[in-house]
């Protein structure tokens, strides 16, 4: 494994590289894809330190290899944080490693703040990293607005290491809330729960979370965060428009709204079980449809709705025609379905994303070849 | 400015290329007699202009397609436009370019509250999205201040901002997805309903590609439910460096304002010229800051902003209590634009700083101006450090012109070496073009450039836009 200590020794290697790498952060998010087809390893892991951290800015600059550990207790520590709220994927994969905020940025990780605070693209202001040929190159920077030229950071977001290697990332960054609380409603069918989420989500109380774990004991959680006054107001307004559906609980203990929030974060209900786990996103009113009429092929034997049912966890049997069946159900809705837990020939099988038409997939297909001709970064990683 | 020599083997054709459009298109989606397509010669940047080719204004995505697939297939290039509020030229014709107009696809195609999107035909105005969903209590939160007039096209095309992006984003923070068609003629959709789409987040790359990409025809935008109320406060200080100082205690203190604005004395005796907004006389700058949430909300952050601000100890503190104090503490900042144009012609610059070098570049810009001899107002949105300098000079005059163009210049390069950029939300276009080597390297320019080779590899869309002429390595011009 190659393990560069800056970016111009990266790239350096990537320059001289003869052979596909698989790119490595802090290895925590390696299954997360299909199996990439290279026989050697490049590793950000030295590419590793904060740059720059304006707290009254709220700006962070950070190597690509930096632990999100760290920068999240630095941030802390100023009571700020990331609005994003990566998933940390290490329960759900089984994984070890050390997620990095490289690896976080490639995956465009985010978490269920989503619908209130955007995702880590929206976060993004700036990237630094090395094309497929060796170049150095950086786009955005580190104000938060820049309109000037193309917006290659969104581009670089969520390309899972095959358009270049991440060096260096800026980040707009939110406060800490002072307070926080979760509102729970028991019992309800998925389509009940959806339109609780609906409703808390369309009201003007500024709901930082929405999610329905269903099962024996159904639960869905509705979250608000922000000032202390702010939070106990608006937390008795949405118990008493949520009161409709059923009688509603309330906790506003901190330690136990950042733990129920982890594990639906993380999708750690589904961690110690079986089965192919998938990530499917679209339209939110769509959600308790697409989970019921999956078929008996496909049949999940659960589900979780975070983003107001706008994403659809689905634990389902590891098959071709559960595969087949997932991805035409989200096709035909607009939206898409992404396998993120699978044994690695499933996965290679399947595909790990759904594919695109064929007038985008060319698009894509074109922009690959422009950053990294010789097709040696991460090969396979999103498409065979 | 140099624009490149218009085409003459297509301005020989011009004719024959009319004629086909003719064809193809319904009567009144075709302006081709020069008299009437004056009011295309130019954008918001109106000390430039050039008559077209000829103009299209299609009604449908379809009709836009045709527009393209022929001026493809003859090679003609084409300037999308929206309403054409742009302030840096982005819809500047060249005399051999055909300008495809969708001024007139504005319908709103469905409105979704359960989940918080509406669709929109992209000639719709941006405050008419709003306007379709208000009643309801819903808005869409991008709201550049020509907002009343520009068209969601533009605002896609530019990526633009507004004055509440602190909390709410810029267009690509609110935008779920748009029908794209390409330069060869071909519909896509990209993104759609759901809050990610699959792949390359080519969505964010069309965003502020300034028209170069592709045409959006059609919009999928994110709404949300109305706050309960907005209240603003204004805050006047001695100096510049204590406002950016308060600012910056704001930020740190973890309330999250809807909006921080930022005027300085020039502006604020401009204004309270123009409007008599009420503003203090004595300040060298001056703050609103506004907040969000039912009543109490608001009291609770309005206290917490203030006890902030007494510490920096203010000349002014003026908290509404009302409607009526509200609209006349953002009288001022409002009229801001109307008020410089009362005195002058003026250049609106754009550049973004870091917050915390808000002082020094004030400072310097300051200097700059008076050794250009001419006179600097400003007004920006201070939460997220995007300035707004008004150049003021009188346009009869070509030596004030070139030397107000000079100091912009200046100024942008000054927020460049700030650790800022060239244009937080109005775009390159023709404006900054030639100054975008200093912003970036070749190779990173390169980078961008190979986009647009991807997507319109004849680069026949907007032709001589965003990248410097001479950066081009050969491609078009």
């Amino acid at each position: 494994m190659q393990e560069p200590r800056d970016e111009a020794e990266l790239a350096e290697a990537i320059a001289g590289l003869t052979e596909p790498v698989e790119i490595r952060g802090g290895g925590s998010r390696l299954g997360l894809g299909r199996p990439v087809q290279a026989g050697a390893t490049l590793s950000t892991a030295g590419l590793s330190g904060v740059k720059l951290y304006e707290p009254g800015a709220l700006t962070l600059v950070a190597g690509a290899g930096t632990p999100l550990a760290e920068i999240e207790a630095l941030l802390a520590a100023e009571k700020q944080r990331l609005a994003f709220e990566p998933m940390d994927h290490r329960p759900l994969l089984g994984a070890g490693g050390e997620p990095t905020i490289g690896g976080v940025t490639a995956c465009n990780v985010s978490g269920p703040r989503r619908v209130q605070s955007g995702a880590c693209r929206d976060a993004l202001l700036g990237v630094r990293f090395v094309d497929g040929t060796g170049q150095v190159l950086r786009n955005g920077g580190r104000v938060m607005k820049n309109v000037t030229g193309y917006d290659l950071v969104k581009l670089l977001a969520g390309s899972w290491g095959t358009l270049g290697v991440l060096t260096e990332l800026a980040f707009k960054l939110a406060p800490a809330p002072e307070a926080a609380a979760t509102l729970t409603l028991r019992g309800l069918s998925d389509a009940e729960a959806l339109g609780a989420m609906t409703a808390a989500l369309g009201s003007p109380y500024d709901v930082s979370g929405a999610a329905h774990l269903p099962g024996a004991e159904p639960r869905t959680l509705i979250r608000v965060e922000g000032l202390g006054p702010s939070v106990a107001y608006r937390t008795g307004r949405l118990a008493r428009l949520l009161g409709k559906f059923g009688p509603v609980e309330t906790e506003d203990d901190p330690a136990s709204v950042a733990a129920e929030w982890a594990g639906v974060r993380d999708v750690t209900a589904f961690a110690d079980r079986p089965g192919a786990v998938w990530r499917v996103s679209l339209r939110p009113s769509d959600a308790p449809g697409f989970v019921a009429g999956l078929g008996e092929d496909a049949a999940p034997e659960a589900a979780l709705y975070d983003w107001g049912g706008g994403l659809v966890w689905l634990l389902a049997p590891e098959t071709d025609a559960a595969a087949a069946a997932i991805r035409a159900a989200a096709a035909r809705l607009k939206g898409h379905a992404t396998l993120v837990r699978a044994a690695a020939p499933y996965r290679a099988a399947a595909g790990a994303f759904q594919p695109e038409a064929p007038a985008l997939a060319a698009l894509s297909e074109g922009v690959r070849a422009k950053f990294d001709p010789r097709g040696l970064l991460n090969p396979g990683r999103m498409r065979g | 400015m140099d624009m490149p020599a218009a085409n003459a083997d297509i301005l020989a054709r011009r004719d024959a290329i009319v004629a086909r459009l003719a064809e193809a298109l319904p009567e009144d989606a075709l302006i081709s007699d020069p008299r009437q397509t004056r009011a295309y010669d130019c954008d918001a940047l109106s000390i430039y202009s050039c008559p077209p080719l000829a103009v299209t204004l299609p009604r449908t995505t379809e009709e836009v397609a045709t527009v393209l697939r022929i001026c493809s297939d003859e090679g003609v290039p084409v300037i999308p436009r929206g309403s054409g509020t742009g302030l840096t030229g982005g819809a500047l014709p060249t005399a051999d370019a055909v300008v495809l107009g969708v001024a007139r696809m504005n319908a709103v195609l469905e409105t979704d509250y359960d989940n918080r999107l509406i669709r929109v035909q992209t000639g719709r105005t941006n405050l008419s999205v709003t306007g379709a969903v208000e009643a309801d209590g819903w808005f869409y939160a991008p709201d550049p201040s020509s907002q009343l007039a520009c068209a969601i096209a533009g605002n896609i095309a530019m990526n633009s901002g507004g004055a509440h992006c602190l909390k709410y984003g810029v267009t690509t923070n609110n935008l779920l997805g748009v029908t794209f068609v390409t330069m060869a003629g071909e519909i896509m959709e990209i993104g759609g309903p759901a809050m990610d789409a699959a792949g390359y987040d080519l969505l964010g790359l069309i965003c502020g590609s300034e028209g170069q990409l592709g045409v959006v025809t059609e919009a999928t935008l994110r709404i949300l439910p109305k706050p309960e109320g907005a209240r603003p406060i204004l805050i006047a200080y001695d100096s510049a460096v204590t406002a950016g100082a308060c600012v910056s205690d704001i930020i740190r203190a973890g309330v999250l304002p809807v909006a921080i604005e930022f005027m300085d004395k020039p502006i604020i005796h401009l204004t309270e010229a123009f409007v008599g907004a009420g503003y203090p006389m004595d300040a060298e700058a001056l703050l609103i800051v506004e907040v969000e949430g039912s009543k109490a909300e608001i009291d609770d952050q309005l206290a917490r902003i203030k006890a902030i601000a007494q510490r920096h100890n203010p000349t002014t503190l003026r908290e509404s209590a009302s409607e009526a104090q509200s609209k006349a503490i953002w009288a001022g900042r409002k009229a801001a634009f109307g008020a410089t144009g009362q005195v002058a012609d003026y250049l609106c610059m754009d550049g973004t700083i870091p917050t915390s070098a808000l002082p020094e570049t004030l400072g310097r810009m300051t200097e700059l101006a008076s050794d250009y001899g001419l006179r600097v107002a400003n007004v920006f949105h201070a939460g997220d450090g995007n300035l707004h300098p008004l150049i003021m000079f009188d346009a009869n005059d070509p030596e004030e012109l070139r030397k107000a163009e000079a100091l912009g210049a200046e100024i942008l390069l000054l927020c460049v070496e700030q650790g800022g950029c060239l244009t937080g939300e109005h775009g390159v276009g023709v404006e900054k073009r030639d100054l975008m080597g200093r912003q970036y390297g070749q190779a990173d320019l390169e980078a961008q450039m190979a986009m647009k080779d991807v997507f319109d590899p004849a680069w026949l869309l907007n032709p001589a836009k965003v990248f410097p002429l001479d950066m081009r390595n050969g491609r078009r011009v």
